[in-house]
């Protein structure tokens, strides 16, 4: 009896598990019955793009009634992990919004595929946009494409350099200068815990940028070779930036990185003499910032020395396996997220620098006090060819807190450090 | 009439009938179909908990099982993904931090509960308020128990470095400094553990009876005797229980280590791998890195350990004591 009962049990199961399974890997319709196209557009929660692309989606939805725009969007944390997850149970978006640095470990995952030849060649590609973006090319082919770039700029808290008895409308020019006015602001206690910083050093934001593409640059070192596969620092005007950017934090004691938890906070708290940071913080500064501010390039080595920047961007991908009217309607999304109309708006909504190349010589733009010293960043901006983004941070920070926790020595760190960047390219390029 | 049924009894399924109104008595039928159709119903409601625990458990982990020995640009089954994990200094970090966790957490939040519960058990007055202050940090969530642990930590800014300074101590690098990191992560675990562990242990104390306490005050024995020779070994079935729980769930610290340790820039388990834990590991492998494959080998090892010394225990703690 119990026997037949197990058996019925099993057959239950099974026959109650098959609409389950069919159900499980059923694709989402993606017409419904009225021809209108649904597809869905994934972004990090970034308030003021989340907002600017509600009011865009709401005006494309306007000029083609036949598709339907779902936006969603995730906290910065798990972005990542929302995706790949959402990939494998092949739930993931038709399109989604990615830092370019991220570009080859998605492809290499195969989660996005190129930009189709007959909706935008790579001839057209490169004759819209500045220069910059080539920098994601993989092998020959682009993955995605931006609405906006950003590039770096040095923000001054006016009112402390007031109160150090410094000229608050004359922000440094050389990195020199900068340590010597961040001394003045910083203030420490007798037991060596930071009150004030003068400027907010750090590694994990801005920081491990503004080494690899400013100062290393600025001390006659390309930071990688032409083809991405080799990393140039081991030489020893490499260590020397090394050693002089380490040394803002650990011989000069002008700013802690873990200071009020983040770097920006220090700043906008009225904490940080100065930050380098994107323009994509200057609405966030606008709003919590309590004190009188302002923007300037970024410090040289000597006064008329090579100029140098950063410059990023987050592009726009589809996803693989989009195919046939979806693949159609998100082209013709993207090609609306591209326009230089667009990127107009975003710039005034955003903060993000436009990315279209006749667009960056707009007089409007250049004049402005706060976009102007980001746009003119742009002119000397190198977009680092990361093949593992999350990586080659990873390897940079464990290197500083090394140094600055466990006082290991400078010079061995460093060439350590490049070794485990080499390998990071070398085991990405093996592939 | 009033049916008791009695499953699992040698024969199979058993039906009851006693009549109770009335004082005839009633010939046995055999209600087969009655039977089978209770039982049907019975098995149906019972295969949607279980459809649904294949879906959401036993499903997903042999998925994690199968896919911990494939690897990308590798077709077919390979053991690939062990051999690096055997060779991953990290891997044994977290695996030795893992182990760390359990011998700081466990045995400490167990005394401290332990220690609690018996001072509880001795006051007459306000009892509840004190069950309910050292049960709050159980319940309260620890994502913002983290944060606010995070903030107390804080190297410049922390209210634990300014108590210090009071006395003149030197700040301490607290979740910043790789030598402290793992102690006060540990710290927070014990400290929204602890209330867990005294309540358990108050049921536990209950349920000894006083008769004991009694017979042994007529004997003449101290308080010290007492809680070693009666309350420790009565306890044991609560403390094989806390310990076991304890253990697992130390085993699988997360949360805790995530909101601690991680930035917006920084992975979790930092500075330099100090609180990284098996499970951090494994999620930053997974969706960090995104290789599944080699986080599902995290994952095999984890599901091992955490099987192997969960029986040990069992072993070890299960012994009973007879009075």
């Amino acid at each position: 009896m119990k026997k037949r009962f197990g058996v019925f049990l099993l057959i239950l199961v099974i026959l109650m598990s098959v609409p389950l399974i069919g159900a499980c890997n059923s694709e989402k319709s993606s017409t419904d019955s009225k021809g209108k196209v649904t597809i869905t557009y994934w972004q990090y929660t970034f308030p003021q793009k989340v907002d600017e692309i509600k009011s865009l989606i709401a005006k494309f939805e306007k000029e083609n009634p036949n598709i339907k725009v779902v936006a969603q969007d995730f906290p910065y944390d798990q972005y990542n992990q929302k995706i790949a997850a959402a990939m494998h149970a092949q739930k993931g978006p038709d399109i989604m919004n990615l830092y370019y640095g991220w570009l080859p470990q998605y492809v290499e995952k195969g989660y996005i595929q190129p930009i189709p030849e007959d909706f935008m060649s790579v001839k057209d590609i490169e004759s819209y946009y500045i220069p910059m973006i080539q920098s994601s090319k993989i092998d020959g082919k682009y993955y995605g494409l931006p609405t906006a770039v950003r590039s770096l700029a040095l923000f001054w808290n006016k009112d402390m350099f007031k109160a150090a008895g410094l000229d608050p409308e004359k922000p440094p020019k050389t990195w020199d200068e900068l340590i010597a006015d961040a001394k003045k602001m910083t203030k420490v206690k007798s037991n060596g815990q930071y009150e004030r910083e003068g400027f907010a050093w750090n590694v994990n934001g801005q920081g491990y940028h503004t080494f690899e593409e400013v100062l290393l640059r600025q001390w006659g070192v390309e930071p990688f070779s032409e083809d991405g596969k080799k990393v140039q620092w081991d030489t020893p005007e490499g260590l020397e930036a090394f050693k002089y950017w380490i040394n803002m934090t650990k011989k000069e004691k002008i700013g802690d990185e873990t200071f009020m938890q983040e770097y920006n906070t220090a700043f906008r708290a009225g904490k940080a003499g100065m930050m380098i940071d994107g323009s994509f913080s200057i609405a966030a500064t606008k709003e919590a910032a309590k004190f009188d501010w302002g923007v300037t390039t970024l410090p040289v080595k000597e006064e008329g020395g090579l100029e140098s920047n950063f410059g990023s961007y987050w592009t726009n991908s589809i996803a693989k396996g989009v195919k046939g009217k979806k693949l159609e309607a998100c082209e013709k999304f993207l090609k609306f997220l591209i326009s230089e109309d667009t990127q107009k708006e975003w710039l005034e909504k955003v903060g993000e620098l436009p990315a279209a190349a006749s667009l960056s010589n707009d007089p409007s733009i250049t004049k402005d006090p706060i976009y102007g010293p980001f746009l003119n960043g742009l002119k000397s901006a190198h977009a680092t060819l990361f093949v593992d983004e999350t990586k080659e941070r990873a390897s940079i920070d464990n290197a500083v807190k090394k140094i600055i926790l466990q006082n290991a020595p400078i010079d061995k760190t460093f060439k350590q450090l490049v070794k485990e960047q080499q390998e990071i390219r070398d085991e990405y390029y093996r592939n | 009439m009033i049916y008791i049924e009695r499953p699992f009894i040698k024969g199979g399924w058993q039906v009851t009938h006693v009549p109770i109104t009335t004082g005839k008595t009633f010939k046995t039928k055999t209600p087969l179909k009655l039977k089978t159709k209770r039982t049907l119903v019975a098995y149906t409601f019972l295969t949607v908990p279980v459809l649904f625990f294949l879906c959401v458990r036993i499903f997903p982990t042999l998925y994690a099982f199968s896919l911990s020995f494939k690897a990308q640009g590798i077709s077919g089954f390979t053991v690939i993904n062990y051999e690096e994990l055997f060779k991953d200094s990290a891997f044994w970090r977290s695996v030795l931090n893992t182990f760390l966790y359990v011998i700081i957490t466990v045995p400490l939040q167990m005394a401290f509960g332990l220690f609690i519960a018996l001072g509880i058990e001795r006051i007459h007055h306000l009892k509840w308020f004190y069950r309910i202050i050292y049960f709050l940090p159980y319940i309260t969530s620890t994502v913002a128990v983290s944060w606010v642990w995070r903030l107390m930590y804080d190297k410049n800014t922390g209210l634990l470095n300014h108590i210090l300074s009071w006395f003149h101590i030197p700040p301490q690098g607290w979740l910043g400094d790789p030598k402290e990191a793992l102690i006060s992560v540990s710290i927070v675990m014990i400290w929204q553990a602890m209330g867990f562990s005294m309540l358990i242990f108050m049921a536990g104390l209950q349920a000894i009876p006083r008769q004991f306490y009694e017979a042994a005050q007529i004997d003449g024995a101290s308080k010290w005797k007492m809680f070693w020779h009666i309350t420790f070994p009565l306890l044991n079935p609560t403390i094989v229980f806390l310990a076991v729980t304890g253990v697992i769930s130390a085993l699988q610290t997360f949360t805790q280590i995530q909101n601690l340790t991680a930035s917006s820039g920084g992975v979790a388990g930092g500075p330099l791998n100090s609180t990284s834990s098996m499970v951090v590991y494994m999620f930053n492998n997974a969706f960090t890195d995104f290789n599944m494959e080699y986080a599902s080998a995290v994952t095999v090892t984890l599901f091992i350990l955490i099987l192997l010394v969960t029986l040990i225990q069992l072993r070890v703690l299960n012994r009973s004591y007879e009075y």
